[in-house]
């Protein structure tokens, strides 16, 4: 475990925020630009586990679990997400036959 | 007996809580039973109340008792208790009230005994019994301005008790409102004497302006205001009009309210502050003046009406201002003698005049009356007495009040004297002219009336009669020296005026001017009396309809001086524009402007940036993302 920790901690911390950040960004640009519903969950997933990478580098850096833990409360939370999130695409698809976001346009003024 | 003084108002209250309760519910003999029960209840009280004062009177005392029921409140050093205070001057007022009370009560079982409010007339005169006697038992002045301030709501209730009529309903809102002006005047003088004496109670207030110097600029001050106070309420010159249009009510509240009780509050009220009065001589001139110009005017006005109703209100305005007179001119006894004699022969007249009203069947004009003097042969005789009691004629009431008050003026400026003399002149002319036109000559109604035509009932002979008795011999209780007499109503009051009287011993007349004065005055009443006989009882002149021209005095009679027009076109219209002006301006721009176009700012700007709300997800995703941006960036600049 020391052994672990000890590469681990090998590769910078920086490198971690950098890779951690592209990641982020290409999610949110997927969320902005794509307009199929199941991408931009995706996009949604790869945030989201940005985020957890660098609790995870961040926990291993600072010797504390309780980033570690974080993770897991998030993957859970995600695993939820994409259970509804599929669901109200499924239903969606049946009602207009289609994943377009612009076809969900209904609710407003 | 004077453990039990809280139970003389207390009994009528209770009376008016079950009436009011029981309104609708109970018999019409049971409500009456316990309307008239409770007051006579208080009037056996009140002559156990007199008869102590007169006992403690006989000893030499000064005979006041006082009996506080319990602190009202404190604030500051200023303490408030209700108490009553029983002395000759109260013990008197309550014999008026409950007396002269308990036979109108009497009279109204019969009177209204065909009208749906039956009840609420009860409960609403007995609880005008309970605010009167507060008003005279108060031992100080705001437990007096409680009563003052309850005998008006009763007043107003009961000129619009009819509401039916709009006309009645305003003359109620007319009768209040002016009296309203008066009581802002009582309520300002309390102000002043809370600031300059420290204390409400009689005792205090007058003990400490005793050490006063005469003329006194805060002692004139709240003698005017309480002089305002009285113009409103027993209805003196600027503030009488609310009187004769108070008429609007049933005849036994004519005669209770606005003839015998509630109307002499003020002159109750001036003669109990004599000693303040006393203080401020310019207070008592301007008192005096406006006495006397009230009695003329009122007088002059009541010889052309020919409602009967309007001709007895316009009297009873004649009257006051008499009282007034007297008051002006410091004869206290002998405006006080005037209230007791009053109270007589007006309840007597007003009650006379409702059982005619009530014989035919409301009408109330006198040129469709005539000929019911054998119709209504008791109504006759006690009208008969009491206009000749009112004329001023003796050994009638009137006579002898009258004339005390008129040699007190004549004393204090002979002009007072003559104004008084041709307002006694004008007296005895429209009373008799009353008389005339409705017992004698022929009867000008339609015949379905005169076939109906009845004595009134054993409840209302009685109070009439009653009455009219007390009209005979009221005067006797203060005959003037000049006549053999012993003024015992001056001697049983003389502790009010410790003070200030100049009743009995302020008469410097010789006895030969006195029997002058008495012999013009009799003689001049007498005169009128037959002139009146010559042109309504022989000649049987019947006054002219409404539009029919006459001469220009006769006009200004008729059409009361225009008093109504001028307030009319000089307060009420001004006014009644002003708040036009106010409800369309003020309120409904600015106000409700400022309100509405709050409300309007927001629905406005709602529909605006309701428009934000397109339903193109991505571009909420895109003012999150945005927004999540500027929030790091306001973070970090802020850090």
């Amino acid at each position: 475990m020391e052994n672990f920790v000890t590469q681990m901690q090998g590769v910078p911390l920086n490198h971690y925020i950098i890779f951690c950040s592209i990641i982020f960004a290409i999610g949110v640009t997927g969320v902005l630009i794509r307009r199929n519903v199941i991408i931009i969950m995706m996009s949604i997933e790869l945030m989201l586990n940005a985020v957890n990478l660098l609790l995870a580098a961040f926990s291993v850096y600072r010797g504390d679990a309780s980033g570690q833990v974080f993770v897991f409360f998030i993957m859970a939370l995600a695993a939820a997400e994409v259970a509804v999130g599929l669901a109200i695409i499924i239903m969606v698809y049946r009602n207009t036959k289609s994943v377009d976001i612009e076809s969900l346009s209904k609710l407003r003024w | 007996m004077s453990e039990l003084i809280w139970l003389i108002p207390l009994l009528p209250f209770v009376g008016f809580l079950i009436n009011g309760v029981i309104r609708n519910h109970a018999s019409k003999a049971l409500i009456a039973v316990i309307g008239c029960g409770t007051v006579l209840g208080s009037f056996v009280l009140s002559i156990l109340g007199y008869l102590e004062i007169a006992e403690l009177r006989e000893a030499g005392g000064v005979a006041a008792i006082t009996s506080t029921l319990f602190e009202w409140f404190t604030v500051g050093n200023i303490q408030i208790a209700i108490s009553f205070l029983l002395d000759p001057l109260s013990a008197i007022m309550l014999l008026i009230i409950t007396g002269v009370g308990f036979f109108i009560h009497l009279y109204s079982s019969s009177y209204m005994a065909h009208d749906a409010g039956f009840g609420k007339f009860f409960a609403y005169l007995n609880l005008f019994i309970f605010f009167m006697t507060i008003l005279v038992l108060g031992s100080n002045y705001l437990v007096m301005f409680i009563g003052w301030e309850g005998v008006g709501l009763c007043s107003y209730l009961l000129i619009g008790f009819w509401f039916q009529h709009s006309s009645y309903a305003s003359a109620a809102k007319k009768a209040f409102v002016m009296n309203r002006i008066g009581d802002l005047g009582f309520l300002l003088a309390l102000f002043f004497m809370l600031e300059t004496f420290g204390s409400l109670e009689y005792a205090a207030v007058f003990s400490e302006a005793g050490g006063m110097a005469v003329g006194d600029t805060t002692i004139l001050v709240i003698t005017l205001l309480l002089f305002v106070a009285a113009t409103g309420k027993s209805a003196q010159i600027p503030l009488f009009t609310w009187l004769p249009d108070a008429m609007a009510g049933p005849t036994p509240v004519s005669a209770l309210i606005h003839a015998a009780t509630m109307v002499t509050a003020g002159i109750y009220m001036v003669v109990r502050s004599n000693v303040l009065f006393i203080l401020s001589p310019l207070s008592m001139e301007i008192m005096a003046v406006v006495g006397v110009v009230t009695a003329l005017v009122a007088a002059f006005i009541a010889i052309t009406q020919n409602d009967i109703k309007k001709v007895l209100a316009y009297s009873t305005v004649s009257q006051l201002g008499y009282m007034f007179l007297g008051l002006g001119v410091g004869a206290f006894t002998g405006a006080f003698f005037h209230v007791l004699t009053h109270a007589f022969f007006k309840a007597l007249l007003f009650l006379g005049a409702g059982s005619v009203i009530h014989a035919l069947h409301d009408e109330q004009d006198m040129r469709k009356m005539g000929g019911l003097r054998k119709g209504l042969p008791i109504t006759f005789a006690t009208m008969l007495i009491g206009t000749i009691a009112i004329s001023g004629i003796p050994p009638f009431a009137g006579f002898f009040s009258k004339d005390e008050i008129l040699a007190h003026a004549f004393q204090h400026h002979p002009i007072f004297w003559v104004l008084g003399f041709v307002t006694a002149l004008f007296t005895a002319f429209y009373m008799f002219r009353l008389l005339f036109l409705t017992f004698f000559g022929t009867f000008r109604g339609t015949e379905e009336q005169q076939k109906k035509i009845h004595e009134s009932p054993w409840q209302m002979t009685t109070a009439l009669v009653t009455l009219a008795l007390l009209s005979v011999v009221g005067g006797l209780v203060n005959v003037p020296e000049v006549l053999g007499g012993e003024q015992k109503l001056a001697n049983f009051l003389a502790p009010v005026f410790a003070n200030s009287d100049m009743g009995a011993a302020g008469m410097h007349l010789s006895h030969m001017t006195e029997y002058v004065l008495m012999g013009l005055s009799v003689l001049a009443a007498i005169a009128m009396a037959a002139w009146a006989y010559v042109k309504y009882g022989k000649n049987k002149e019947v006054p002219a309809a409404d539009n029919s021209q006459q001469g220009i005095l006769y006009k200004l009679s008729y059409h009361k001086l225009y008093v109504d027009e001028l307030y009319d076109a000089v307060i009420v219209k001004p006014l009644r524009q002003l708040s036009v002006i106010f409800f369309k301006y003020v309120d409904k721009m600015g106000i409700d402007g400022f309100v509405n176009g709050v409300g309007e700012f927001f629905i406005g700007s709602g529909k605006g940036i309701r428009l934000l709300q397109s339903g193109h997800v991505g571009f909420y995703i895109i003012m999150m993302v945005f927004s999540a941006v500027a929030i790091l960036i306001y973070g970090i600049l802020h850090m």
